[in-house]
């Protein structure tokens, strides 16, 4: 148990993630499923973040001529925390646009309605 | 360093460049960019590979000037020599291929939108084959997944896009997982290059520390490259995509985008982890076990299907499964044996999507068997490639699939015990399986038209007659010279582990 006060922060980002990843792969409503990607990306940046952060130590920029390494944190962490953000904003800003797509064609966000209308179609 | 060591750099460049620029340009010349790409490519690697081979040698190459733990490099073998070469054969002719259906299926307008995401796709692969950063190769998963979903709804239909929409949403599962499991991966190590990983596992496994995160880590990866290479349970995703979007996307996704997964899941865990650890924990059976169930699940669903593209596309499944059933195998034998299988299943099942849909459009457009009947001899060309390819996939002597079920099959005896009897029945029950539907759908092809039918045959376009001409070669090539490439995949694979 002591274990899991001294690591709230990524017991919180595993179950973030549990809680993102079946909101992607089960919920019906195709906002909610975007929603829930983001959920499971951000729970990742959470515990990629808590990972790299060492307390007491600041942010790798320079000041006051310090030079010792121990004095800083590791920069990498935060490097592929802020490249994987701009990966999900870009996968978030392709899934909007085909919801746009499809709600206009269908004038429905439910997954499972889409795809008995899309059937309803010939090809 | 010579100039011949900074090729896979210009590729990766070359394709990024032309993607970006074909943006702009009108989609007649961005189609030609796109195949004078591809073939620059080949011969760029072709030139890289007999360097490597003569040489006998691996290297890094750094980008950037950091050294070893800090920069980001690559690293070139002479099996992703090889597989670059294959793989843009492969897309030049594709796309070859699809260019006379893309006027038809897809708005002018966007048409040079295709070739940026065929030129993206390109770019993807070789980077996840050269890449030996962890971090990178998540970056350019993600890029392939969103230039796939972009090829799959360039033909803009319902089925397209809603398709579209589920291949987008099982990928993203995928790729979360893969993001999951490079987050363990460094916490646990502390790296993102793989050779220091792999010091960093190997300890990590000798002391027997972290042993459960280590499985957990290894199941992450293989699920969610699992999920985005369409292995059985996760491929729900696969007939909808490959059987509606333009024949030049599916070609493209089958042969090309699901197979860079492979290699990458091949990378980690051959050099990341390596095999010895995998085995160590038993999870290459679980490669195996999903590999022999995708290799009969995938026939059968086949079987079942009535429409010439979807059947192509369960196809897939199957042959999937062979490779991650050799995979599974743990042992060099298993490992060539996959690669080889790669290959021929890149080359044949790619000439399958571009002479079906020749096949499909001299029978009034329809997909089904039924008015399929004769479409062989009303497209001559298209029947012959349809053929060759289907007999390749089948084990036909001669041809590379039978090659590969030879390799399949010895990599088998050597591993011995139960795996080699489970592996040889599913081999045998599959080729049954694949002799049933593929060589039903031959015969289909050539038997007499239904009466009263009328169908109009319009004389194939040059590209068309040029890429299925390049398809009948590639796949009795890849037959006939299979002990010099099974040679190549030998060296490579002993360099790359």
């Amino acid at each position: 148990m002591e274990m899991f006060a001294t690591h709230i922060e990524e017991v919180v980002a595993v179950l973030l993630f549990g809680v993102g990843f079946t909101t992607l792969l089960l919920h019906r409503n195709l906002i909610k499923k975007i929603i829930g990607l983001n959920i499971m990306d951000t729970a990742i940046y959470l515990m990629f973040t808590s990972v790299g952060y060492v307390e007491g130590r600041t942010a790798p920029i320079m000041e006051n001529g310090i030079t010792d390494a121990s004095h800083y944190i590791n920069p990498i962490p935060s490097g592929l925390v802020l490249t994987g953000i701009v990966v999900s904003v870009s996968v978030t800003a392709l899934m909007l646009a085909l919801t746009v797509r499809l709600y206009r064609r269908y004038h429905t966000l439910n997954i499972d309605r889409i795809t008995l209308l899309m059937k309803g179609e010939d090809d | 360093m010579p100039l011949i060591r900074n090729f896979p750099f210009f590729c990766i460049m070359l394709s990024m460049i032309c993607g970006i620029s074909s943006a702009m340009l009108p989609g007649k010349i961005a189609r030609k960019v796109t195949v004078v790409l591809a073939a620059v490519v080949a011969a760029l690697n072709t030139a890289l590979l007999v360097h490597l081979m003569q040489a006998g040698e691996s290297y890094h190459y750094l980008m950037g000037h950091f050294p070893a733990p800090w920069g980001n490099e690559i690293r070139i073998g002479p099996l992703e020599a090889l597989l670059c070469v294959l793989f843009s054969i492969v897309l030049m002719f594709s796309a070859l291929g699809g260019m006379y259906r893309l006027k038809r299926q897809v708005d002018p307008k966007k048409e040079n939108t295709v070739c940026v995401m065929l030129d993206l796709v390109l770019a993807g692969t070789l980077s996840m084959l050269y890449t030996n950063d962890l971090f990178t190769g998540y970056v350019f998963i993600e890029i392939m997944t969103l230039a796939s979903c972009a090829l799959i709804m360039c033909r803009q239909n319902g089925r397209t896009m809603v398709s579209a929409m589920r291949y987008m949403i099982m990928s993203l599962l995928g790729s979360g997982m893969t993001l999951m499991a490079i987050m363990l991966t460094y916490t646990l190590t502390g790296h993102l290059l793989i050779e220091n990983i792999r010091e960093a596992v190997t300890a990590l496994y000798v002391s027997g520390q972290y042993r459960a995160p280590l499985t957990v880590t290894i199941g992450l990866f293989f699920v969610g490259l699992g999920i985005k290479s369409a292995l059985f349970p996760f491929h729900t995703w696969l007939a909808d995509a490959y059987g509606y979007s333009t024949p030049a996307a599916s070609a493209t996704l089958s042969s090309i985008v699901s197979k860079a997964y492979i290699l990458l899941l091949m990378k980690i865990f051959v050099r990341m982890i390596g095999m010895d650890v995998v085995r160590g924990l038993h999870l290459n059976d679980l490669l195996f076990v999903f590999g022999i169930i995708a290799m009969i699940m995938g026939s059968l669903s086949a079987m079942h299907s009535h429409d010439l593209r979807r059947m192509v596309a369960y196809s897939s499944v199957a042959q999937i499964g062979y490779i991650y059933a050799g995979m599974g195998m743990g042992i060099e034998a298993g490992l060539v044996a996959a690669v080889y299988h790669i290959m021929i299943h890149s080359a044949a099942k790619s000439s399958l999507f571009i002479s079906s849909s020749e096949l499909a459009d001299v029978s009034s457009g329809s997909k089904r068997f039924s008015d399929l009947r004769g479409a062989g001899k009303r497209s001559p060309l298209a029947g012959v490639c349809f053929t060759i390819s289907a007999m390749s996939l089948v084990g036909v002597p001669v041809l590379g699939g039978f090659i590969s079920k030879l390799v399949f099959s010895e990599a088998a005896f050597q591993y011995g015990g139960i795996h080699m009897w489970v592996m040889l029945l599913a081999l045998a029950l599959s080729t049954l399986l694949n002799v049933l539907y593929l060589m039903k759908t031959v015969i289909t092809l050539y038997r007499p038209a239904r009466d009263g039918m009328e169908y109009t045959v319009e004389k194939p376009d040059t590209a068309g007659v040029c890429a299925m001409v390049g398809f009948v070669v590639l796949n009795v090539l890849l037959g006939v010279l299979s002990q010099p490439i099974l040679t190549v995949i030998r060296t490579g694979l002993q360099l790359f582990a």
